[in-house]
């Protein structure tokens, strides 16, 4: 039996999900990934220049910050992982480091990213003009329009963004539309996926070059807890890739791990298992495999998929993940700001409004929880008047 | 050795007698006329046909099948629909589908291949499953005659070409050049490439298709392939009102010019 979360096999296999769907064209390119990868990370100087990037220039490690004010409003113990004060202000820059590094390794020049909030997009500009790489960001269209600072910042940093219009126009078909991309110039291009999502080795890649986050966590927590450990360890799940890191911190403890879905994209709560953007896992589909569009506040949770890895941890019982609808997450998003002085992205507050709704019932008074603070907030900002206006 | 089904039986005999294949791509579900657009391909020279069952997330499709999906799809069509439709046609050419793996996935495999076989549909071309994810498909489609068309493309490596060639049936599918289906101004030298690897390893009739776009283009694939699949610019013909008469137009330029050589 293979470690949870641990080293998923050639084939990129969690249990019945996973794998590769792929067209041919970019097979070559996978396993050449899955090469690549495989001798980078068992590479001491790979290892040592992430991590040196990681701490001089993402500003790694991230603090836990033990929340006073609002352990005595919801009555358990809480603590944050502060995710949102990495450089780029999401967890999604320690992926990209981590690819960069990759593509000049492969000797490829350019990368090109999906991405749905637009931190993914920011953090793969980041690294892209740290490196000197030529970029470019797939966003649909209505995101373009909610995620407007995020656009500006990419264009700053030297990307192009180019706006999606087919389909539902938000992070599935970005996603759709990086593939096609990739399969046209994959010879030069590296395609930077920002979450643990699609065709092997991304899955497990990304979730490798996001353990840095459940690494640092629980030598914090021990510090924290006298060597011991949270109860409950919560993060928000779009394809799942900073739920990843800080479960995989914990994945060998007893720690109940929770993942918190957008209702309108919970694709463990509502979907059932089918094979979409180069993996199978759970996904919101109708009858006859149609994929559904998903619909959430958070452009990061706008996805109908969900990462293998996720679908398996769900199915064999270590991890839960349930859903939490836009009001909860409007709540929590106001509630954080005022007790803690933190205002979190609309995503990670899906974490925080699962907690707000759970303490006192699942989660028994007293216990101790940590929570992946993904992001920061301002992004969502400019959403976030539009819908409080005069209610603040 | 297996024993060639009705589609690969087809195509070598037609390939015997000296011709090169032709074989064009329509989107199953495209306005009311779309089963009279393949009886019309197929009058006008058509020896096979792919017929596209629509899906959501079409990767391997450029944006004229993207539009042409889009609309057969907001026109209300299933897969369902669709494959009842084809086992009421007798096109008089053996008919593969062409769809995404998914609407494959989660209609079962041994449903979904025993639907098309009722239904007469000979083969099945699957272009986001690699050999590598196909067996539980491939079980099923064997046990019940449907012929699965693998796909290679130019970035495959000798090792899996040569397998891809082995578990392929009907025909081998060369992907022309490095990029999704599109009408592209001219023929991509990949394409005559990928060709020659083909022929160099297998006997079954090799058909080039994605960026075919004129019946130039056809011929010079055809210097080494056995034939051709052309998709978008029938489509492009379609989505611009061209109907079965259009359709039927075009494919006869495409026959003229690769008897003519
Ligand atoms: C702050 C933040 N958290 C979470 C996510 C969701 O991604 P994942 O589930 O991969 O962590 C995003 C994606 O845009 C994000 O920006």
């Amino acid at each position: 039996m293979a470690a949870v979360m641990g080293e998923p096999g050639p084939q990129g296999r969690f249990g019945d999900f996973g794998g590769r769907y792929v067209p041919e064209s970019l097979v070559e390119a996978c396993d050449e990934l899955d090469r690549e990868f495989r001798s980078a990370w068992a590479d001491p100087e790979f290892r040592e220049e992430y991590e040196r990037i990681l701490a001089d220039f993402a500003g790694r490690p991230t603090p836990v910050t033990e929340c006073a004010r609002l352990s005595e409003e919801l009555g358990v113990r809480v603590l944050l992982k502060r995710e949102d004060l990495a450089h780029t202000g999401s967890h999604k820059i320690n992926n990209v480091v981590g690819q960069a590094l990759l593509t000049r390794r492969m000797g490829k020049h350019r990368v090109i990213a999906e991405t749905g909030a637009g931190q993914h997009g920011v953090a793969t500009a980041t690294a892209a003009a740290l490196f000197g790489l030529e970029c470019v960001v797939y966003m649909g269209e209505v995101d373009v329009e909610r995620q407007a600072l995020n656009v500006f910042r990419m264009r700053l940093l030297g990307a192009e963004v180019r706006p999606v219009a087919s389909g539902s126009r938000t992070l599935k078909d970005a996603v759709n539309e990086a593939l096609r991309e990739w399969v046209a110039t994959v010879e030069t291009t590296h395609y930077c996926l920002g979450s643990v999502m699609g065709p092997h080795p991304f899955p497990w890649m990304v979730r490798e070059l996001q353990r840095v986050v459940g690494t640092e966590a629980n030598e914090q927590c021990r510090r924290l807890l006298d060597g011991g450990h949270p109860d409950v360890v919560v993060a928000c799940v779009g394809g799942g890739s900073n739920a990843a890191g800080i479960f995989s911190g914990f994945a060998d403890t007893d720690a109940q791990l929770v993942g918190v879905e957008a209702a309108g994209g919970a694709a463990i709560g509502h979907g059932v298992p089918g094979v979409v953007h180069g993996m199978k896992s759970y996904l919101l589909q109708d009858e006859a495999g149609q994929v559904a569009e998903a619909h959430s506040i958070s452009a990061g949770l706008d996805y109908p998929g969900v990462g293998p890895e996720h679908a398996h941890l769900a199915a064999t019982g270590r991890a839960r993940y349930e859903p939490v609808d836009d009001a909860a997450v409007l709540d929590a998003f106001q509630l954080l700001s005022r007790t803690e002085g933190i205002i979190p992205a609309f995503e990670s507050a899906h974490a925080v409004a699962w907690l707000m709704r759970e303490a006192g019932r699942s989660v028994p008074r007293g216990s101790t929880v940590l929570i992946n603070l993904s992001g920061r907030g301002d992004k969502d900002a400019a959403q976030a008047m539009d819908l409080l206006g005069d209610r603040l | 050795m297996t024993e060639a089904g009705p589609l690969e039986t087809a195509l070598r005999r037609r390939r015997a007698e000296g011709a090169k294949l032709l074989v064009p791509y329509v989107t199953g579900g495209l306005g009311q006329d779309w089963p009279a657009v393949i009886e019309a391909v197929v009058a006008a020279g058509a020896d096979a046909v792919e017929v596209g069952i629509p899906f959501s997330d079409p990767v391997m499709d450029g944006p004229v099948i993207q539009q042409a999906s889009a609309r057969a799809l907001a026109g209300g069509t299933t897969p369902g629909a669709i494959i009842d439709t084809l086992g009421r046609l007798r096109p008089g050419a053996p008919t593969a589908v062409m769809t995404y793996y998914n609407l494959i996935f989660r209609g079962g495999h041994r449903r979904m291949a025993s639907l098309l076989a009722d239904a007469g549909v000979a083969g099945a071309i699957l272009p986001d499953l690699p050999l590598d994810e196909s067996e539980d498909w491939t079980a099923a489609a064997d046990h019940f005659g449907v012929e699965t068309v693998m796909l290679a493309a130019p970035t495959t490596t000798d090792t899996r070409l040569a397998a891809i060639c082995e578990r392929s049936r009907g025909f081998v599918y060369g992907v022309g050049l490095m990029g999704v289906t599109g009408q592209r101004a001219a023929l991509a030298a990949s394409a005559s490439i990928m060709a020659k690897r083909l022929k160099a390893v297998t006997d079954k009739p090799v058909l080039i298709g994605v960026g075919i776009s004129t019946p130039d283009q056809a011929v010079e694939a055809c210097l080494e392939a056995d034939g051709v699949v052309v998709g978008s610019a029938l489509i492009r013909r379609l989505l611009d009102g061209g109907g079965p008469e259009g359709a039927a137009e075009l494919v006869a330029e495409f026959r003229a010019a690769l008897d003519a050589g």
